[in-house]
């Protein structure tokens, strides 16, 4: 089962630069909430920004790892 | 292989209601009874706006869905586009209406909404419903 450090080290493993928090959010090990900073976001769209970490996990997403909530953020913005 | 017509004839039927509807959602469950928070959060969200949106259900079969992200390259539902463009999923959604960006996307006006509509989103007939209901 995935857990949260595993999601963590993959995006930031992935994606350059990027700083990942990420909680289960239901207890269960597939439902998961993470907010990424990372530098390859800046002039992107959020649909964009999105992609870039949903590529990350490519066929988990909807299988191995229900759902994955996500807020993304460059860094020179709040 | 008739498998694979089947599955353009899905893209096609899919890609006719994004088209044809100017918002439409792609979600598990209806309007009425979501079959998925993420799904039920985003209708609310849409419905508090008064927005009018068509709606799909991906659930009666596996490759609505399948076919939704070859389309869309988005892996998750819901999915809502906006005249033909993907806005995103559940939590772009919200984001954006906690923003007031959604209001802005859907042509809404933040200030002075418009008359109250019903909330009745429009059945989605035509192509993808046939598709449905032959897979029956």
């Amino acid at each position: 089962m995935p857990d949260p450090q595993e999601i963590k080290s993959r995006i930031e493993t992935a994606i350059p630069g990027a700083s990942a928090e990420v909680e289960d959010w239901t207890g269960g090990g597939d439902h998961f909430r993470a907010t990424v900073t990372a530098p390859a976001f800046a002039g992107r769209s959020r649909i964009e920004q999105h992609r870039l970490v949903y590529a990350v996990f490519g066929e988990e997403i909807g299988g191995r790892i229900h759902a994955l909530s996500l807020q993304t953020r460059s860094p020179d913005k709040p | 292989m008739s498998d694979t017509t089947e599955q353009s004839q899905i893209r096609d039927a899919i890609q006719k209601a994004i088209d044809e509807h100017r918002v439409i959602l792609f979600m598990k469950g209806t309007p009425e009874a979501p079959a998925c928070g993420f799904s039920a959060r985003t209708v609310a969200a849409l419905q508090s706006l008064q927005a009018q949106f068509a709606a799909v259900d991906v659930l009666p079969d596996p490759r609505i869905r399948q076919e939704l992200s070859a389309i869309s390259q988005w892996p998750t539902i819901p999915q809502l586009f906006v005249a033909g463009e993907l806005v995103g999923g559940c939590d772009i959604v919200l984001e954006m209406y906690e923003s007031g960006e959604l209001a802005q996307t859907l042509g809404l006006g933040e200030s002075a909404p418009p008359e109250p509509a019903p909330i009745e989103p429009q059945p989605v007939a035509g192509g993808l419903a046939q598709i449905e209901n032959r897979l029956r």
